[in-house]
């Protein structure tokens, strides 16, 4: 392999890893405060592309305000999630909820596949993302490079949020002990709710740029993002912010280097993926960067 | 300032708490002893919100109105001025000092009242300072418990309820955390405190209430029932 292929496919590979760290870190988050899997995180993702193409081809916005458009209402779309399927579950048994949210992300499908029909759609791209450029031999899309950009802007202002403003601070001792937080104060309902808003605006990120990468949308196109995102979350270690980033730039490294290495296994990429999931899961059950607290008693 | 009547608490088919009646004066030390399961944790519990199946009422007379808190939500009962540092101290352990502290602080935003608070804090807890930026998991049991009172004051309570503070603390701790009570009083704050620690709670409390299986069956100044022939015989070991 030469060296200009090779920097290629690592472009690829981050751009690949900086979406799943996205769409991973709603899961992260969600199941750091509630310890719940939100399987619908992955269709709340495909919310967010089909938001874009909308606003884009019925509305004719400008594409950036598109893009503000579509992260608002997947949040709400979130927060609508977690209000009627997961607080009336709030004291139920954990599995309860998880039940809830695999019937949730079957509910979001086939809504979806009712409203925005089966049809693969086309999403129009900005030229501006799209026009290779070429450095030094290595042909290059910009969105290769805004992409991982974007993706650390919003994993920096997420983790600002969360480490130093006062809904983040609730955020974090929520996850360990709500009846305490309550005590102090915090309207724990609220900072749910802007868990689930946070998170979905980042798969709402995730989707647009992900119909940036592959321009073609449809309703089921949350499913195995969503999968392999969940699997970065676990990789890194599920309740670790940073451990999604880690996990989802891993996973994405993963993939990409597997393909590009061993083509004639380029069939088997996903599978790569569950593999991993369940060695992690068999050697390091809480991940890469999962936290171990001693607390004295 | 606190009045609760008639009060009584249920989890699930259990009668915890069999229609009380406490007062607690503005600026005083009143205390709940009583054995484990006598109903003392249940009422300031119902108290602080944090409980659904309650009956009677809670007057508070605080905070410029007068009112019935009981129903209200303990987000709510926070911001009205009522705060209770749990049992079994519940600090967060993987979040500094400080911000177990500006956790307490969470309902206020007068940046310059909350930094006094937090003066007098450290100034009541020297040891608070020195670990500021310390996880309040590393911190000592007898630590973790000023750290839960001084998370408590940072609310900047009118009413401070104190669950069971001397829990599994060396007796020179205890003897400690007595004294900070005594101090947080003097400033003015009105406290309700349940122990099982009765003679500690006795020493110090302006009126005590005796819990049996949720009903008082005695109550007096604390100094009074120090020499009480049944307190006597029941909790202070005759």
């Amino acid at each position: 392999m030469t060296l200009t292929m090779f920097i290629q496919h690592f472009f690829n590979a981050l751009t690949l890893g900086s979406l799943y760290a996205l769409i991973a870190i709603g899961y992260t988050m969600v199941y750091g405060i509630l310890r719940l899997i939100n399987f619908a995180h992955g269709d709340v993702f495909m919310l967010g592309a089909y938001f874009i193409f909308y606003t884009g081809t019925i509305f004719h916005l400008p594409w950036i305000v598109g893009v503000i458009l579509a992260i608002i209402l997947t949040s709400f779309c979130g927060v609508i999630v977690e209000r009627a399927a997961y607080r009336p579950l709030r004291d139920a048994p954990r599995i309860s909820a998880l039940i809830s949210s695999i019937g949730v992300s079957f509910f979001i499908e086939n809504l979806a596949i009712v409203v925005f029909t089966g049809i693969p759609k086309p999403v129009v791209r900005p030229d501006w993302l799209v026009k290779i450029i070429q450095i030094r031999g290595v042909r290059i899309l910009p969105l290769a490079i805004a992409v991982p950009i974007m993706c650390f802007v919003l994993v920096a202002g997420l983790l600002f949020i969360v480490y130093k403003t006062k809904p983040g601070l609730a955020m974090r001792a929520i996850s360990k002990d709500i009846e305490t937080t309550r005590l102090m104060g915090v309207s724990v309902n609220k900072i749910i709710s802007l868990t689930f808003g946070l998170g979905s605006a980042l798969a709402a990120a995730g989707g647009i740029m992900w119909a940036l990468r592959y321009p073609q949308i449809q309703p089921l196109m949350g499913l195995i993002p969503g999968l392999k995102a969940f699997i970065a979350a676990v990789l890194g270690g599920i309740g670790s912010i940073q451990g999604a980033v880690v996990g989802g730039l891993l996973l994405g490294f993963i993939e990409i280097m597997i393909v590009a290495f061993f083509p004639g296994l380029s069939g088997y990429k996903d599978a790569f993926a569950f593999i991993l999931l369940i060695v992690i899961l068999l050697i390091k059950p809480t991940g890469l960067m999962g936290e171990k607290i001693e607390e004295k008693v | 300032m606190l009045k609760v009547e008639g009060l009584h608490v249920y989890y699930g088919g259990i009668h915890a708490v069999k229609g009380i009646n406490i007062e607690v004066p503005r600026g005083k030390i009143v205390t709940l002893i009583g054995a484990n399961g006598a109903g003392k944790s249940s009422t300031i519990r119902a108290v602080s919100g944090l409980l659904k199946q309650t009956k009677g009422t809670i007057s508070y007379n605080g905070n410029g109105e007068n009112r019935n808190i009981l129903g209200l939500s303990p987000e709510n009962i926070v911001r009205r001025g009522i705060v209770m540092c749990p049992e079994g101290r519940r600090i967060l352990p993987h979040l500094t000092v400080f911000e177990n502290l500006m956790l307490g602080a969470y309902t206020r935003n007068d940046k310059k009242a909350i930094k006094k608070d937090l003066d007098w804090v450290y100034d009541l807890f020297p040891r608070m300072k020195e670990r500021t930026w310390q996880k309040g998991g590393t911190l000592s049991g007898g630590e973790q418990q000023m750290l839960a009172v001084g998370r408590a004051i940072m609310s900047a309570p009118e009413v401070i309820m104190l669950d069971e503070p001397s829990l599994g603390l060396a007796p020179l701790l205890v003897k400690e955390v007595f004294d900070i009570i005594g101090q947080i009083n003097a400033e003015g704050k009105t406290v309700l405190l349940v122990e099982q620690n009765a003679y500690a709670a006795l020493k110090i409390a302006d009126y005590a209430y005796v819990l049996e299986v949720g009903n008082i069956v005695l109550e007096g100044p604390g100094k009074e029932l120090l020499e009480d022939q049944r307190v006597k015989e029941a909790y202070l070991g005759g």
